[in-house]
């Protein structure tokens, strides 16, 4: 039976069986590409997106699961209407193979969202599920704090 | 092209003087430039390999794997710097996979000079053993090559498509090209007239490229200073395209399950239940694995594992411990090299005092964020591949060999790499793909690897072992006698990349020990072949990965032994041998305010290693809290020669850094009846934002070459972490990776 999801702000219909990950529905069937398969096991955080605002990993909830309004990397700026969060990455040169950092961006947009002004060891709480192996850490924490201080300004 | 291969094969012996001979004729008949591969359409040029304008755009192809490193970026800075553009106004491409971007560096590193102290000869023998690169298909990304192989190139290429624009305005002005000049991709002519390159495309299209002087680096605009990375807002905001994020209209999904006994054959499947699974439209026979192809990735996946297959058996040991025995009996047999041999190891220094250590470790995984993929279309003629690859050209060839077709037939398309490391050196998962397109002709399909799939099918870091024997005299060392044993890595990967088996020693088994810039007046490096067919593969610094470890572990043993600051102790002996690298230690020890005496509950460690060209200091501070050890700040120091891009070159050192403390805190993969235990990441775990120290990058500038930066930073990160928690705990670590013996914040 074909389900109505939410997905940046439009509707898609899909059809698919209900344990199909949100992930897959979201790569194979809606070809929104950004959100990215890293371990299909939560472990890693590259397919992190927002329901309803909420970072969750999306190769952990099925297509019936799906609450509410879905937002990915795509529906959260693009190359030239930038969220501020987008801009702070590029300001760092965050980015190194880049493959994990949809999902850091997602996750790091729900942190500040929260918590518009983490600290350290907040930053330490809320990113330590989203593996880099490209080790960008640093940019990565930079750029949070960096966005969260133009979200203040702003 | 059978003379070809023939003048490769000889040409192409690792670590002997036949280099000699067969590279001389090699270079002669390498010279001559190789074919243009950028077919222009009307109106456009191309105007030579690299640089490409037509009448509304400007294209520079940097045909470099970019995988994470920058390449892209800075190669296209290399250009633009000479033809006078800037970033913004060209679009770079990864281009086609053709003889023409050969990597002439690349090779020149397999010879075995210590490097640091490249004479006169030994460098030359280097660029034209480069030069046979062009033989080998060797449009390779790898060995921290790049900016090596590019440097001077990529400018003269530049130089050359801006003289030749100049020219062509000259013609159509009708006065002489020295009273024109170049800015921001026009053509200023006297009287303030401006000509775009895309206005000149078609008139410079028709001239002979024009040869120009390379600019002093005082001149220099865009190379030396930090350039925004030309994927930095694609990668920002998930629009950059992945291998794995290739969509063609009515692709197939498809997903790969191969003989988890690594090397063993499969003698059959059974796939009636995973047919009848919803989404599965088929079961594919691919040789020693197969694929379920369906609507949907995830759907393929989880059919894989409804199929009932019989999987022979590996061709390795069956237990880890078999394997760990096959490694140590290497040490008994006949050496695979020498290849240092200072002074004389046999005899104790008189008044000197011995010490000695065995150190161990293990094989690791790649593991990339992006599971190993690659999307491919047969129409009955052509084979269109889609993949994140390092070695295009000799993709291409394996894949036409696996698919019965000419290598003309395959159209190679590299995409962004979701981190390689080494592994998407390999043609494998290119191969799998090709093979399953060519049994649905007329329809694309994309093979994806589970993360599972992708790490018990890896060609791994070999695991290896080292025995180390030493003496002190004096604050100082007086001797060094070094043995590695592990499996060779350059027959394998010759083996797999070429069908062919160098003679001669393996540089990679001794990488980072026996090239160390240590005026140690006995110092000898022998490695050891294993016995071993486990399969393994470049991984970020290879060898010096290892090496780095057993060196810098044991120098600190040494110093300890000595009496001696860990520090000072270094300093001493590379004053002595190459003043660069006594340079990033002294860089290192002003940065971290290194006093020799850390607080209690702080440790501190120091490394150096030298590799790929670049030396690399590193100090890392440990502290102990709540009775975890916790990384707290790390300071790098590292001499690139030619530092092209400071802010890249940054992030190269502190990710490189990151990836060996990952595999030094983390990383073990072992085997059971030749299949890896480990499968993903709960099992394999990396460095996390939480148990990343702060860092400190200095970029030096002091020696004369332009260096590697992709691997140099990986190599030091284990043994500084490891010579930080002996300060701090006084407990040794001889063995990797460090979770099972201190307790580690994770």
């Amino acid at each position: 039976m074909p389900t109505d999801l939410r997905i940046n702000g439009k509707t898609h219909q899909v059809d698919l069986p209900d344990d199909v990950p949100l992930l897959w529905v979201l790569r194979d069937e809606v070809g929104l590409t950004g959100t990215k398969f890293g371990c299909g096991v939560a472990a890693c955080g590259a397919c992190t997106v927002h329901i309803d605002g909420e970072a969750v990993r999306s190769c952990q909830v099925a297509l019936s699961d799906v609450w509410g309004e879905v937002t990915t990397i795509e529906g959260l700026g693009t190359p030239d209407a930038m969220a501020a969060i987008q801009q702070a990455w590029v300001e760092h040169q965050v980015a190194q193979c880049g493959y994990c950092q949809s999902g850091q961006i997602m996750q790091a947009a729900s942190l500040l969202a929260e918590n518009p002004a983490p600290s350290d060891s907040e930053i330490d709480e809320a990113m330590q599920g989203n593996l880099c192996r490209c080790g960008t850490y640093p940019r990565i924490r930079a750029a949070i704090h960096s966005a969260a201080q133009k979200m203040q300004e702003a | 092209m059978a003379s070809f291969k023939k003048i490769a094969r000889r040409s192409f012996l690792i670590g002997s003087a036949a280099i000699v001979g067969g590279v001389a004729f090699g270079a002669y008949y390498v010279s001559r430039p190789a074919p243009n591969p950028l077919k222009p359409a009307e109106g456009e040029a191309a105007f030579n390999p690299f640089v490409m304008i037509s009448n509304d755009k400007i294209t520079l192809i940097a045909p470099r794997a970019e995988m994470g490193q920058g390449v892209h970026t800075t190669w296209a800075a290399l250009i633009a710097e000479e033809l006078d553009v800037t970033l913004d106004q060209v679009e770079v491409i990864h281009g086609p996979a053709a003889t023409a971007y050969y990597n002439s560096a690349l090779l020149g590193e397999v010879i075995p000079s210590k490097g640091y102290d490249k004479s006169r000869f030994v460098h030359s023998l280097g660029e034209a053993l480069g030069h046979a690169g062009k033989l080998m298909d060797m449009q390779v990304t790898g060995g921290s090559s790049s900016m090596k192989d590019g440097y001077e190139r990529m400018r003269a290429a530049g130089a050359s498509a801006r003289e030749t624009l100049k020219l062509a305005a000259a013609n159509r002005l009708g006065i002489a090209s020295s009273q024109l000049s170049t800015r921001d991709g026009k053509v200023i002519a006297p009287g303030n007239v401006e000509i775009a390159y895309t206005e000149l495309a078609a008139e410079a299209a028709g001239l002979e490229p024009v040869e120009a002087q390379l600019r002093h680096r005082s001149e220099w605009k865009l190379l030396g200073k930090a350039q925004p990375r030309v994927d930095m807002p694609g990668k920002a905001t998930g629009t950059a395209k992945f291998g794995i994020d290739i969509r063609l209209p009515g692709m197939k999904f498809a997903a790969l399950k191969a003989n988890p006994h690594l090397g063993g054959a499969m003698n059959g499947f059974d796939a009636s239940e995973a047919l009848q699974m919803p989404g599965v439209e088929q079961v594919v026979d691919l040789g020693n694995a197969f694929a379920v192809v369906g609507s949907n990735t995830w759907l393929a996946i989880q059919a894989t594992e409804a199929v009932a297959a019989d999987w022979g058996p590996a061709p390795i040991p069956g237990t880890q411990a078999e394997i760990h025995n096959a490694i140590r009996a290497a040490f008994d047999a006949e050496p695979n090299s020498t290849l240092r041999d200072d002074g004389d190891v046999s005899a104790l220094p008189q008044g000197a005092q011995e010490v000695s250590a065995e150190y161990e470790v293990p094989f690791l995984a790649h593991a990339t964020m992006e599971p190993l993929n690659a999307t491919a279309l047969y129409d009955g003629s052509k084979l269109q591949l889609w993949s994140g690859n390092q070695g295009p050209l000799l993709t291409r060839n394996h894949c036409a060999d696996a698919s019965g077709i000419e290598p003309e037939q395959v159209e190679v398309n590299t995409l962004l790499m979701g981190g390689g490391f080494g592994r998407r050196g390999e043609m494998d998962f290119s191969v799998y793909a090709a093979k399953l397109a060519r049994q649905m002709r007329g329809t694309p399909v994309q093979l994806t690897w589970s993360r599972e799939e992708d790490m018990t099918h890896d060609f791994y870091r070999p695991g290896a072992m080292a025995r180390m024997r030493g003496a002190v005299k004096d604050g100082s060392a007086v001797l060094l006698d070094g043995q590695i044993a592990s499996q060779a890595l350059t027959p394998q990967l010759m083996s797999r990349w070429f069908g062919m088996t160098p003679a001669g020693p393996d540089t990679a088994l001794v990488d980072g020990a026996f090239n160390q810039p240590y005026g140690i007046p006995n110092y000898r490096i022998r490695g050891h072949a294993a016995d071993l067919q486990v399969p393994i593969g470049a991984w970020r610094s290879v060898g010096a990965s290892f090496n780095g470890f057993f060196m810098e572990s044991f120098m600190d043993e040494m110093a300890h032994a000595a009496g001696a600051d860990p520090l000072e102790f270094r300093l001493t002996l590379t004053r002595q041998e190459w003043a660069p690298a006594a340079k990033v230690l002294e860089t290192v020890k002003e940065m971290s305010g290194w006093t020799g005496n850390a607080p209690d509950g702080v440790g501190r460690g120091v490394a150096m290693t030298y590799s790929f060209g670049t030396p690399v200091a590193q100090v890392i501070e440990v502290a102990e809290e709540d009775g975890l050890i916790r990384l707290k700040k790390a300071w790098i120091a590292a001499d690139l020669g030619v530092a092209l891009d400071p802010q890249n070159l940054e992030a190269q050192m502190f990710g490189g850094m990151a990836y060996g403390l990952s595999a030094a805190m983390f990383g073990e993969i072992t085997f059971a009846e030749g299949a890896a235990e480990q499968g993903n990441f709960p099992d394999y775990d990396a460095i996390r934002m939480h148990t990343m120290p702060e860092v400190e990058v200095r970029i030096l500038e002091e020696q004369s070459h332009i260096s590697g930066a992709g691997e140099p930073g990986t190599p030091p990160a284990a043994p500084a972490l490891a010579n930080a928690l002996f300060d701090l705990t006084g407990k040794r670590a001889r063995r990797l990776p460090l979770m099972h013996d201190f307790d580690l914040l994770i």
